[in-house]
């Protein structure tokens, strides 16, 4: 299979747009009632929670960007 | 040689005619100029015209700012030294002056680019010999002898120091290696056009990096306490290319069975050098209190890391050796 940058540069962008579109309150609310407990038990959920919660805090305004410069490239070059 | 003596600025008492190197703080020469170069000892300037290079830029503030015709009036001494090294002393100024610019550009340049990727670090990892090179292959060929696997601690580690430190230089010579390697099989089988060359290494930088994502991803969310850095996974990915290397030539040599035998075998030394590399940078933490979760994780991420990688090399030498059945079959056919 030959991908290239472009294709994987693509994919990634997808990745953070699907990153950033999950519903706040229909979903990822479910996952935020089952533990909210501080302390040092880091678990594999509260890492990923975290993880989801800063790529959408940082991304938002970025991936307007990029999604804008992605269409353009693509109406431009097909 | 009374002459050019008398020319000497009180002050700097600098040597003359043989070679200099300084000749005070104003103007202090970085070579060695041979040439009989008088001053004249007009104001505080010291102005020889055969420049010397390369000290701080603040330095020659002044000197640019006196031009060398006022020097040049009067002394017999100008003549003689204007045939001298530049015949041009402007052309002289502006030689140092870009010779410093480029020096600004330079830290400047190597400023920012710190800022992104620490190339002082990356160095360390490219510190390689060759007694360094041969030993990390041989171990990696066949890792099982090899009884010592922790790094004896010492910062910064470099690979010259201790043979267990990862190293970046094989990887990076084993992807272009393993480039035109797979040039050279898909050329034996007629496949071969210059863009394959571009396809392949990009589809296999694009599979590295999708890897390197991958896992530091898995790292990160399994909450793993380790001190292993970034450019050392890249390192532990990229020493699979040899295996691939080694899979390929045994495929061009053996066909189907070196292929798949070496491909095995690179996979098992692969993985058990992995696992006794990483078992002791991963859990080498628990000095008094043990994670219970985290180790157990910690654990499985070792293992996952050591097994994705006879697969990421099956994966990107298949499509390179899976024609070689028409190939032996077009041979002894009419074509």
């Amino acid at each position: 299979m030959a991908f290239g940058l472009y294709s994987l540069l693509e994919a990634m962008l997808l990745c953070l747009n699907a990153v950033c579109i999950l519903h706040e309150e229909r979903f990822l609310s479910k996952f935020y009632s089952d533990q909210r407990g501080f302390g040092e038990e880091a678990g594999m959920k509260t890492q990923l929670l975290s993880l989801i919660k800063s790529i959408r805090t940082v991304m938002r305004v970025p991936l307007v960007g990029l999604n804008i410069m992605t269409i353009a490239l693509k109406l431009v070059f097909g | 040689m009374d002459a050019p003596s008398g020319f000497r600025h009180p002050g700097g008492g600098p040597r003359r005619g043989r070679g200099r190197q300084a000749h005070g703080p104003q103007n202090p020469q970085l070579f060695q100029d041979t040439s009989t170069v008088p001053q004249h000892p007009q104001g505080g300037y010291e102005q020889p015209p055969g420049p010397g290079y390369g000290p701080p830029p603040q330095q020659y503030a002044g000197g640019y700012g006196s031009p060398p015709a006022p020097g040049y009036s009067g002394s017999p001494e100008q003549h003689y030294m204007g045939q001298q090294l530049f015949q041009d002393p402007m052309a002289g100024m502006a030689m140092q002056y870009g010779t410093s610019l480029a020096g600004q550009g330079k830290d400047l340049v190597q400023k920012n680019i710190e800022k992104y990727v620490s190339t002082s670090k990356v160095k360390d990892y490219f510190d390689v010999d060759t007694v360094y090179v041969c030993k990390k292959l041989g171990l990696l060929v066949f890792p099982f002898t090899h009884t010592e696997w922790s790094v004896r601690y010492q910062e910064p580690v470099t690979p010259r120091m201790d043979i267990n430190v990862p190293d970046l230089y094989i990887p990076v010579m084993a992807f272009v290696t393993y480039i035109l390697t797979a040039g050279v099989a898909l050329g034996i089988q007629n496949r071969f056009t210059p863009e394959q060359l571009g396809i392949q290494s990009s589809s296999a930088l694009v599979w590295l990096i999708i890897e390197m994502l991958v896992i530091w991803l898995s790292l990160y969310i399994t909450n793993v306490q380790s001190d292993i850095k970034y450019l050392d996974l890249v390192a532990f990915c990229g020493y699979k290319y040899v295996g691939m290397i080694l899979s390929l030539v045994a495929g061009l040599i053996f066909h189907s069975g070196g292929y798949y035998f070496a491909l095995l075998w690179s996979s098992l030394t692969l993985a058990f050098f992995l696992v006794r590399t990483l078992k002791m940078k991963i859990l080498a933490q628990p000095d008094g209190y043990s994670q219970g979760s985290g180790s157990k994780s910690a654990l499985y991420m070792l293992v996952f890391i050591a097994l994705v990688q006879p697969l990421f090399m099956w994966w990107l030498t298949s499509h390179i050796m899976f024609v070689k059945a028409p190939i032996v079959n077009l041979s002894g056919g009419p074509y």
